[in-house]
């Protein structure tokens, strides 16, 4: 077994027809790692995510997870590596506790076993005053967090989620991606974790895997993600300006153009470019010229009402690499 | 190769269900078990320590679904009123039915299953129409409502073989119906011993229990179709309403269809015998593509001895006959045909939905 990458993606392809859902995908994911796979609807994250499973087979390329193939040896795999669907769904007609008992019992647990378990993981997931509530009762949040508990019945290494906060409400979200971050760091479970939403990524991921249109376009951890994608224009800094005294500051941005921007700025050195995006200023320098724009604009006599050096977040990467996945098509 | 793979399965699958069903019938078959296997003895293992093979655990829980759901209870009430019915009017006929010198006479028994005073069909008839509902109405959402649930992704990537799911479907709906009209087929014996008072012959009884393990046959054929339907559709309404388009077309079209063709091929009165044989004999051929019709042909031989061919006979055939009813082997070799027929039919149709489910995606939802 290889000891460091638990999953190893090498030229992974699968087409459908003469769509390409994934094309030439290199990816190691290392033991113990919290890897989240971002990108948009219909990138290519779930198709990986099947392929990994082996609930689809690749059109070509290989899988490894734990040193095994899931297309030829599908059992090694599925016994270690547990899954939780985007959209998961439980026989209603149970209660919680039979649907959990009935997984432990698939994965070779015996029946009294498979029931200790399955109440010990209805605590940890919070599910415990619904153990004898039928599912079809549960709502998003507990199904997905039963889903959860489902996923670690059987004592997984690797556990795989397509996009689990779907549809949970934003403090549902922040408990749940608090339950995976403590499961990874104290049973040194790897995770790979779909998701389109940045936030979430950002919150929990050790390291980043950017997917557009089927293609891997970085990977890293989110600095050296920004390092790597904002070379050219390292620093934003955003500004607001209103016209003249503060008496009409209650009405900012108004009739302050970029022309006018630019001749407050004058031709002051490091700045790039100047862009208006919702009555602010983006100012693009090649370095920190905050205190020097600052200094302009009072000058000019201009009221400054907002000034920022931008650090960049997952969103600004996300956006600008989808902006530049599509240029590039 | 693959069909012969998936036949092997098949008949693995049919070992499987013999192990099952003893489980499923209770404990007893168990405990018979650990007094078997000496090692056991020594250390007893408490029912619920025991770890069970994963085709099992699903096996029991498919099984436990159907028994639980409205559809099978409705589906059972109807099955059972119409054998009682059909009960209650061969006993009343019964005294009517069996005249002195009829060759059937001696198989009195079996009259249970075949009278009918035209009101009511006969038990045989219900079956044969009634099995292919039962056999669509419990395979049409095998594999599409857990998909559409979210389920499936989640149960394929247990780490269970992928056609577990499929066997397990399959044979929990056959088990199903095979206890039920185990009981149901046996309920009317007890009947009939109570009303008639003539205890049924060991023929007779091997003939009636060939009859209800060919009407699980027919029935396992039709739920081999709509678990096919159910795999390939996506909707289960989809899925059910072909399942009855394919039985409906069977059951009032196909017989229009071969007489249109066959008709104009009829040849005159005055045709040479061979003729007419070689007429009939395209006719039957024609017919035989009908699991209903392989059904009914087998059905009425096993329960009606006195059937000798189910194809025409020429007079010099009949020459010099005893009228008189045949064997029970005998009455089963003229039936395999058909047996064979249908056993084909359903193999065929769990070998293409086998294939296309063991290389599809399983996207959730």
């Amino acid at each position: 077994m290889v000891a460091e990458n638990i999953i190893e993606l090498t030229d992974l392809t699968k087409r459908y027809g003469s769509f390409t859902a994934v094309n030439q995908l290199n990816l190691a994911i290392g033991t113990g790692e919290i890897f989240g796979l971002l990108g948009p609807n219909g990138a290519g994250k779930s198709t990986t995510i099947l392929m990994i499973l082996g609930l689809t087979e690749p059109s070509s390329g290989s899988v490894k997870v734990c040193g095994y193939n899931p297309s030829s040896q599908p059992l090694e795999v599925k016994s270690r590596a547990g899954y939780l669907p985007e959209d998961v769904g439980f026989y209603l007609n149970r209660t919680g506790l039979d649907n959990l008992v009935f997984t432990g019992r698939l994965n070779m647990l015996s029946e009294k076993k498979a029931e200790e378990k399955a109440k010990e993981l209805l605590v940890r997931v919070g599910l415990e005053n619904e153990v004898d509530k039928k599912t079809g009762k549960y709502s998003r949040g507990m199904l997905q967090r039963l889903g959860l508990a489902d996923v670690l019945i059987k004592q997984p290494e690797i556990i795989i989620l397509d996009e689990p906060t779907l549809g949970i409400d934003p403090r549902g979200v922040r408990e749940f991606l608090k339950l995976i971050v403590e499961l990874s760091r104290e049973e040194g479970i790897t995770v790979l974790f779909s998701s389109h939403d940045l936030h979430q990524v950002q919150q929990v991921c050790d390291r980043v895997g950017l997917f557009v249109g089927g293609k891997l376009l970085a990977e890293g951890d989110i600095q050296s993600l920004s390092k790597k994608l904002f070379s050219n224009s390292p620093y934003t800094i955003e500004l607001e300006v209103s016209a003249g005294t503060r008496s009409d500051s209650d009405n900012p941005g108004n009739g302050i153009s970029i022309e006018q921007v630019n001749k407050m700025l004058g031709n002051l050195e490091g700045v790039l470019a100047v862009n208006k995006i919702n009555e602010r200023f983006q100012i693009e320098c090649s370095h920190d010229i905050t205190s020097a724009i600052a200094r302009k604009v009072i000058e000019s006599g201009a009221g400054l009402e907002y000034l920022t050096r931008k650090e960049y977040g997952l969103n600004d990467i996300y956006y600008r690499y989808f902006e530049g996945g599509e240029g590039h098509e | 190769m693959i069909f012969t793979i998936a036949i092997l399965r098949e008949v693995k699958v049919m070992n499987n269900l013999n192990n099952n069903n003893g489980s499923v019938s209770g404990n007893r078959e168990q405990k018979k078990k650990f007094a078997v296997f000496p090692s056991t003895k020594a250390k007893r293992i408490r029912k619920d320590e025991r770890i069970l093979h994963p085709f099992r655990v699903m096996l029991r829980k498919e099984i436990s679904d159907h028994v639980r759901s409205w559809r099978f209870i409705i589906l059972v009430s109807i099955v059972a009123l119409t054998c009682f019915g059909s009960l209650y009017t061969a006993l009343t006929n019964i005294g009517t039915a069996v005249k002195p010198g009829n060759p059937e006479g001696s198989f009195f028994f079996l009259r249970l299953f075949t009278i009918s005073d035209g009101t009511m069909p006969s038990y045989f008839v219900f079956i044969s129409f009634l099995g292919p509902l039962l056999g669509i109405s419990l395979g049409f959402d095998a594999i599409n409502s857990d998909q559409n649930r979210g389920i499936l992704s989640r149960i394929l990537s247990q780490p269970i073989h992928r056609d577990y799911l499929l066997n397990a479907k399959f044979l929990a709906a056959l088990i199903v119906i095979g206890l039920m009209f185990f009981v149901l087929g046996f309920l009317v014996i007890g009947f009939g011993l109570i009303t008639i008072g003539i205890p049924p012959t060991a023929e007779e009884f091997m003939r009636i229990v060939s009859f209800i393990i060919l009407s699980i046959i027919y029935v396992a054929f039709w739920l081999n179709l709509s678990i096919l339907f159910s795999v390939q559709f996506r909707q289960p309404a989809t899925s059910a309403l072909s399942g009855i388009a394919v039985w409906l077309f069977f059951s009032v079209f196909y017989g229009m269809i071969v007489t249109l063709i066959t008709r104009p091929l009829a040849p005159s009165e005055l045709a040479s015998q061979q003729q007419i044989i070689g007429y009939e004999g395209l006719r039957l051929t024609l017919m035989r593509f009908m699991p209903n019709e392989l059904f009914s042909e087998a059905t009425t031989t096993l329960l009606m001895p006195s059937v000798r061919s189910l194809g025409p006979l020429t007079m010099e055939q009949l020459y010099g006959t005893i009228p008189g009813p045949l064997p029970l082997g005998q009455s089963l070799l003229i039936v395999w045909p058909q047996v064979t027929g249908l056993l084909a039919a359903t193999i065929l149709c769990f070998v293409i939905s086998y294939v296309s489910f063991m290389r599809r995606e399983i996207r959730s939802r």
